[in-house]
């Protein structure tokens, strides 16, 4: 199966990725779309160097405990199975998403919005800022027009939306600045689906949640 | 040092592990006391990725990138999760790089190490205002909005800073065919 996907995250957004500096929600939707992309995975194994080099330049401080004592690998080993890549196909669900919100996308609970629009909530780690979710917008559905309060990052998972910035499918990542205004319409056939991470919680959510 | 690694991931061998300790503990416990860890805990970190190495050795392949690049992102995933307490989302790099590359960058052919001292030298050429915003991002770990706030400047001017500097390491690879 392939994808084209014509819209990325922003170099920035990825170099903060390389670097480990993301929020916690960013990082979701990032490695998402990492999964999908070889273009920017790329991309951050170019951005890797330059933490290496940093990382390479730093002043070593003097560790005074001693090596700690291994004993035969086979006995410790990390279990392999644990660090299969993660594998995204349209319509599916990340990998790593799955033991938050099941293996597959018609399966979930959904909580009404509004007129057409539902929303599943991620939690996040206790004390990470920002706000991850899932959201399905029945076709032809739209949100009115809205400007945002900090950053947010969009993945497409199944179907489409059209937007100021185009049309997005699936794999296709919107990363929008705190500046960016828009009126996104889903595709008239098949909806859409994504995942979507903000710095704040979109208000439209707020009674939505459940478990939040 | 990627052969130490091999050595611990070919045959568990504890002899080169301790080298691989003594070598990169004291550079991983300075990157963590940078991330906001007080020296105890930066110590402990030290020693659990340098454990963790030893686990994890047999996922290690020299193709796969340079020991330390190695070495560095399971030290940047553990600061992820113990020093932020948060999901770490990246998987280590090999995850990423195992299928061969479906676009094959002009800089395929580089050796391992030119690209590594193309980037070095590059970093060290950058613009104080750029160097300082990779810095704070990559070795003191803050968020763009966290850099935004340290250095007082709008959230576009950071990331067009980062976006500036990625550029032109970007560049330096590239005309090195």
């Amino acid at each position: 199966m392939t994808m084209t996907i014509t819209h990325h995250p922003d170099v920035s957004t990825l170099m903060c990725c390389s670097a480990g500096s993301q929020p916690e929600a960013c990082a979701a939707v990032i490695a998402s779309h990492l999964a999908v992309c070889p273009q920017c995975r790329a991309e951050v194994r170019r951005m890797q160097k330059i933490g290496v080099a940093l990382f390479e330049k730093l002043e070593p401080e003097s560790v005074a405990v001693p090596p700690p004592v291994v004993k035969l690998r086979a006995a410790e080993a990390d279990d392999v199975e644990t660090s299969k890549p993660c594998v995204l196909s349209a319509g599916e669900i990340p990998q790593f998403l799955v033991s938050c919100v099941g293996p597959c996308l018609d399966g979930m609970t959904w909580e009404p919005v509004a007129r057409g629009i539902w929303t599943h909530a991620i939690a996040l780690s206790p004390g990470a800022c920002g706000d991850l979710r899932l959201l399905k917008v029945a076709p032809g559905g739209s949100f009115p027009e809205h400007g945002h309060v900090g950053w947010e990052l969009t993945l497409v998972l199944r179907g489409s939306y059209s937007d100021e910035f185009g049309t997005f499918l699936a794999g296709d990542v919107a990363d929008l600045d705190e500046d960016a205004r828009h009126h996104p319409v889903a595709c008239p056939n098949a909806g859409c689906i994504c995942l979507m991470a903000s710095e704040h919680k979109p208000p439209l959510f707020g009674g939505a949640d459940r478990q939040k | 040092m990627a052969d130490l690694l091999q050595r611990v991931a070919a045959n568990g061998d504890v002899e080169a592990f301790k080298a691989l300790f003594e070598a990169y503990a004291p550079r991983v416990k300075s990157y963590m006391l940078r991330q906001g860890a007080d020296a105890a805990t930066a110590e402990e970190l030290a020693q659990e990725t340098l454990l963790a190495v030893w686990r994890k050795a047999a996922l290690y392949s020299d193709e796969k990138g340079s020991a330390t690049t190695w070495i560095f992102t399971i030290a940047r995933n553990l600061r992820i999760d113990r020093l932020r307490k948060e999901v770490v989302w990246q998987p280590l790099p090999e995850n990423n790089d195992e299928r061969p590359s479906e676009d094959p960058s002009p800089e395929e052919d580089l050796s391992e190490r030119e690209r590594a001292e193309r980037v070095r030298a590059m970093l060290s050429e950058l613009p104080p205002d750029q160097s300082e915003v990779v810095n704070l991002a990559f070795i003191e770990g803050l968020s763009h909005s966290e850099i935004a706030t340290r250095l007082d400047l709008p959230l576009g001017t950071v990331k067009s800073r980062m976006r500036l500097a990625y550029q032109k390491i970007r560049d330096a690879l590239e005309d090195l065919r």
